[in-house]
C-alpha cells in the first residue's frame, strides 16, 4: 500500500449531497512517497499538516489513508 | 510619435480601445418567486436603459452562467434569454468557466469589439441557485471541480479552499483572526449596499465563532448562495459618447487557465491563473499594481481574497492576512478592496459574479456608490475566479 506526508487537510462538517451521512469527516492531499500528489480520505485518528499516513484500502478509486504511528 | 509607440504597446496590432457604456444589476438575494429568465432580463433591460441603447442595437450577446441546466433544467440558455429581451438574429452564446463564467463572458465580448467584429455588445451573467436545498447546491458546485478524484473523495468547494487556508496558514503565519477579518470588512460595505444579499454588519468574534463549514472556515468565511443577474454593455470607446456621458475604458485585461483539480497544482497557497492574468492586464494597461486604488476581488471564501491581494501584487506573499487585519483594505484604507460587499456580503450568484464586479467598479468610477463612494476612484480592478483557480479573468478600468 502506497504511503505518503499530508500536503493540507481539512475536517468537512457541510457536506455534498452523496456525503451527507459521513460528515464531519477528514479530507486530505497527501504526497506520496513514489511521487505526485493524490486527494483522498483519513480514517481513525485525524492528521495534519506533515504528519505521515499510510493507505489503508481503496474505495470507488478513493484512497483512505491512516495515520502511521 | 512617442505616444504613438505607447498607445501601441497598451493595445497591440490593430486592437481598438474599448469602453463599458452600459450596466444594470438586480439586487442579489433568495427570491422564490423569480425564476433565472426574469432576472436576466430584469439586467438586461436595465442595462439598455442605462446605456440608451435599443435592442435592435446589439450585435453580439454573451451570456455568462455556471450551472443552469442543473439548477433550473434549461439548457440553451443565450438565445433563450436574449429573445426575451428583444434581441434576435445575432449571435447569441453561453460560456461557462464555473465562477467566473461572466468575467470569461465579458472577456470575450471585449474581444469581438476591441477586434473590430461588433461595435455593440451585451454581457449578462446570471444565476438561479436557491431553488435547490444547500446539499444539491454544494453537489452540484463540485461539478466545477476534478469528479474524477477530489470531488469524489467528499470535497466541497469550502474543503478545497480549507485546504488552501491551512497550509497558507502553516506556510505564512497566517491567522483565523486574519480570514475573518476579510469577512467583517465586506459585511461592513455590504451593508452599506442596497442590493447587497446580507446587510448585516458582523463583528470579528461572531465569525470566529460560527459553526464550521469546513476547518478552519467557518460560515462566515464562506460566500452565499444567491440569485441574480448582472448586465454591461461595451461599444468602441471612439462611439462611447452617442451612448452615456460617464464612460469607463477598459484599460486592460486577459484571462488565464490552471488544472481544475487541486492536488495538481504544485503550490495550493498562489493562484498561477491570478498571476497570469494580472500581469498581462497590467502590462495592456501600462500600469503596475501599486497604481490600482480600489479593487474587487473575489471573495468565494475569505482566504482567495487574501492570496488575490498578493498574486495580484498588492503586497508581497505571505502578507494578504495581516494587509486585510490592519484595515488596509477597508472603506476607509488606502486600497479599498470589495466596497460592494463582495461575494461575502452582496452575495454570489455564480454566473452573474463577473459580471457584478464591473457594474460595481464602474458606480464607483461615476461616483454612483451612495454611501460606499470612494473619494479616489479612478482607476480600478476586478478579479474573477473559477473554481479553486483553473480560469481568472482579471480587468483593468479606468474613467474615461
Amino acid at each position: 500500500m502506497r504511503s505518503g506526508t499530508v500536503y493540507t487537510e481539512t475536517v468537512i462538517w457541510s457536506a455534498p449531497e452523496a456525503f451527507v451521512n459521513d460528515a464531519p469527516y477528514q479530507t486530505a492531499i497527501v504526497t506520496l512517497d513514489g511521487g505526485g500528489r493524490v486527494t483522498g480520505r483519513i480514517t481513525g485518528d485525524r492528521v495534519a499538516i506533515d504528519d505521515r499516513v499510510v493507505e489503508v484500502e481503496e474505495r470507488d478509486g478513493v484512497p483512505f489513508f491512516r495515520k502511521r504511528q | 510619435m512617442a505616444r504613438r509607440r505607447q498607445d501601441r504597446r497598451r493595445y497591440p496590432g490593430s486592437m481598438r480601445a474599448v469602453a463599458v457604456i452600459g450596466i444594470g444589476k438586480t439586487p442579489f438575494g433568495a427570491f422564490a418567486d423569480r425564476d433565472l429568465r426574469s432576472l436576466a432580463v430584469e439586467a438586461g433591460e436595465k442595462c439598455l436603459r442605462n446605456g440608451r441603447v435599443a435592442p435592435e442595437q446589439v450585435e453580439s450577446f454573451y451570456l455568462g452562467n455556471f450551472a443552469g441546466p442543473a439548477f433550473v433544467g434549461q439548457n440553451h440558455l443565450a438565445p433563450y434569454v436574449s429573445t426575451a429581451l428583444g434581441i434576435n438574429g445575432v449571435p447569441a452564446t453561453r460560456i461557462e468557466a464555473a465562477c467566473a463564467s461572466s468575467g470569461s463572458a465579458f472577456y470575450h465580448a471585449w474581444s469581438e469589439v476591441a477586434a473590430g467584429i461588433q461595435d455593440v455588445v451585451m454581457v449578462v451573467g446570471v444565476e438561479k441557485m436557491t431553488s435547490q436545498p444547500t446539499a444539491r447546491v454544494s453537489q452540484i458546485l463540485a461539478e466545477a471541480g476534478d469528479c474524477s478524484g477530489e470531488m469524489k473523495a467528499g470535497s466541497t468547494f469550502a474543503s478545497l479552499f480549507a485546504m488552501i487556508a491551512n497550509r497558507h496558514m502553516h506556510d505564512f503565519g497566517t491567522k483565523r483572526e486574519h480570514l475573518a477579518a476579510v469577512a467583517v470588512k465586506n459585511h461592513a460595505a455590504g451593508a452599506l449596499n442596497p442590493d447587497a444579499h446580507m446587510r448585516k454588519v458582523i463583528t470579528l468574534e461572531q465569525a470566529l465563532k460560527a459553526k464550521p463549514i469546513a476547518e478552519p472556515l467557518t460560515l462566515y468565511d464562506c460566500s452565499l448562495i444567491s440569485d441574480g443577474a448582472a448586465a454591461v454593455i461595451l461599444a468602441p470607446l471612439e462611439r462611447a459618447r452617442e451612448f452615456t456621458e460617464k464612460p469607463v475604458r477598459v484599460l486592460g485585461i486577459a484571462q488565464a487557465s490552471d488544472y481544475v483539480a487541486l492536488d495538481q497544482k504544485a503550490d495550493i497557497t498562489t493562484f498561477p491563473a491570478v498571476r497570469r492574468a494580472g500581469e498581462k492586464a497590467y502590462a495592456m494597461a501600462g500600469v503596475k499594481a501599486g497604481d490600482i486604488q480600489f479593487a474587487e476581488l473575489h471573495d468565494c471564501f475569505t482566504i482567495a481574497e487574501i492570496i488575490a491581494s498578493e498574486d495580484l501584487g498588492f503586497v508581497t506573499r505571505g502578507q494578504g492576512g495581516p494587509y486585510a487585519f490592519e484595515g488596509c483594505t477597508s472603506l476607509q484604507g488606502a486600497r479599498p478592496i470589495n466596497t460592494s460587499g463582495g461575494l461575502k456580503s452582496k452575495g454570489h450568484p455564480v454566473g452573474a459574479t463577473g459580471v457584478a464586479q464591473i457594474c460595481d467598479l464602474v458606480l464607483q468610477m461615476r461616483g454612483e456608490a451612495g454611501e460606499r463612494q470612494l473619494k479616489r476612484a479612478e482607476l480600478g480592478l476586478a478579479e474573477n475566479l473559477g473554481g479553486s483557480g483553473a480560469t481568472c479573468v482579471v480587468t483593468v478600468l479606468r474613467a474615461a
